[in-house]
């Protein structure tokens, strides 16, 4: 794979997942991953070691250094780093040993990689493990409730397929989440919000790495309002042409409609028609403008 | 790696001049909306049936719309949610109101709270 971006991943620890509104007013769950203390701990270059990667390095789990990764630190004076991993870079020159890097990396609105080691769930049986069906709860069953049901054919093949889906050791293994979106990133209290779900439990340990799509190119990150912002403080300085192309990237509301559940699908439009025409009774603002409520 | 990080900090608080409704009132709730490159606010009223505290609170108001039964599930935080108006203070007994999807009419009737 071509290495074609000069972004260092950085190392995170899961904090949780939450709700955020961006600012179009889209709803977005979100997982929250705080990325304190990474700094870099070796360089690797073309000419010495033949490619060109920066070892990141970040506070772990473990407290127990050994000496040999003592002296390895110590070179770059990140000593007290446990947590190390080497990623792949192009400009490997433009770093320097011992720099701290954070979540700056990565800004809203890009698309990122979180590589965790999942949920251990055991040995697990097939229907947790592979969502089998299970047997009939009722009709005179017995002992089949959860059983796999049949692996295969009779006499030909005479076999059981390789990777025939059956219960076995679930969880406990890496694996990456894909192209995240960035919901939003706070380089000052070293977080990182990730649309979606992250391998892992809460405060697991967690690589987030440059992610291979394209960042969006409107992206309006949330608003928080840290200490109850009163409204209409933020947005007097947008001129209002401005605030028309930010309400166009607009996709979808956050708010749900639910109609009556008897009701065919066909309905839906109907029912939404008679919701805008009660609207328009009312006289609309115009100067309504994109905030934080 | 110690610090920990208290999401409660970031949770999107709902303007704090909405007032406080509860399950069987009416209200009159205010919805950014957004058309071609216009936006303005569209009203919903109807009856509260369902309030969802906590970060990520929201409520339902149900309204009928030419015989039709609407309900819209509005975030608390939600940047959309413009205003709250309380119309009408209803009594009822439970705090979610589910009973009153199969009923139209005088059988949907909520009594008005007693101040």
């Amino acid at each position: 794979m071509a290495i074609t971006h000069q972004n260092p991943g950085l190392i995170g620890r899961k904090i949780g997942m939450m709700t955020v509104f961006d600012a179009s007013g889209r709803a977005r769950g979100v997982t929250v991953i705080e990325v304190t203390g990474n700094r870099i701990t070796q360089i690797r270059t073309q000419d010495r070691d033949g490619y060109e990667a920066v070892q990141v390095g970040a506070p772990g789990k473990r407290n127990r250094i050994n000496k040999p990764e003592q002296g390895h630190l110590r070179k770059s004076e990140t000593e007290s780093l446990s947590e190390l991993r080497e990623f792949r870079i192009l400009g490997s020159d433009s770093f320097e040993l011992g720099q701290e890097i954070g979540a700056d990396q990565f800004e809203s609105g890009t698309y990122v990689n979180v590589t965790g080691v999942t949920k251990g769930r055991g040995f697990a049986g097939g229907v947790r493990r592979w969502n089998f069906r299970g047997g009939p709860k009722t009709h005179g069953q017995s002992d089949r409730h959860r059983a796999p049901g049949s692996i295969g054919a009779g006499t030909t093949p005479g076999r059981v397929w390789k990777g025939q889906k059956m219960a076995g050791h679930m969880g406990n293994r890496r694996r990456t989440s894909l192209n995240l979106l960035v919901v939003y990133s706070d380089p000052e209290r070293q977080l990182i919000f990730v649309q979606g779900a992250v391998p892992g439990p809460r405060n697991g340990t967690v690589i987030i790495a440059q992610g291979r799509r394209n960042p969006l190119l409107d992206y309006d990150p949330p608003v928080f309002n840290f200490d109850q912002l009163v409204e209409g403080d933020i947005e007097s300085d947008l001129p209002s042409d401005e605030i028309d192309q930010v309400e166009e990237s607009v996709v979808t509301e956050a708010d749900d409609v639910v109609l009556e559940d008897a009701i065919e699908e066909s309905v839906v439009t109907e029912a939404d028609d008679v919701v805008l025409e009660d609207a328009i009774e009312e006289p609309s603002d115009p100067s309504i403008k994109e905030d934080s409520v | 790696m110690t610090m920990s990080v208290d999401l409660r900090e970031f949770v999107q608080q709902p303007n704090p001049d909405f007032p406080s409704f509860s399950a069987g009132d009416n209200v009159r709730v205010q919805l950014r909306v957004v058309e071609g490159t216009r936006e303005r606010l569209q009203p919903f009223e109807g009856v509260v049936i369902r309030i969802k505290n906590g970060p990520a609170g929201n409520f339902t108001v149900r309204r009928l719309s030419s015989g039709i039964g609407v309900e819209r599930t509005i975030p608390f935080n939600s940047p959309r949610l413009e205003a709250i108006e309380v119309t009408r203070k209803g009594r009822v007994r439970r705090s979610r109101l589910y009973y009153l999807r199969g009923r139209t009419g005088r059988a949907a009737r909520i009594k008005e709270a007693r101040r």
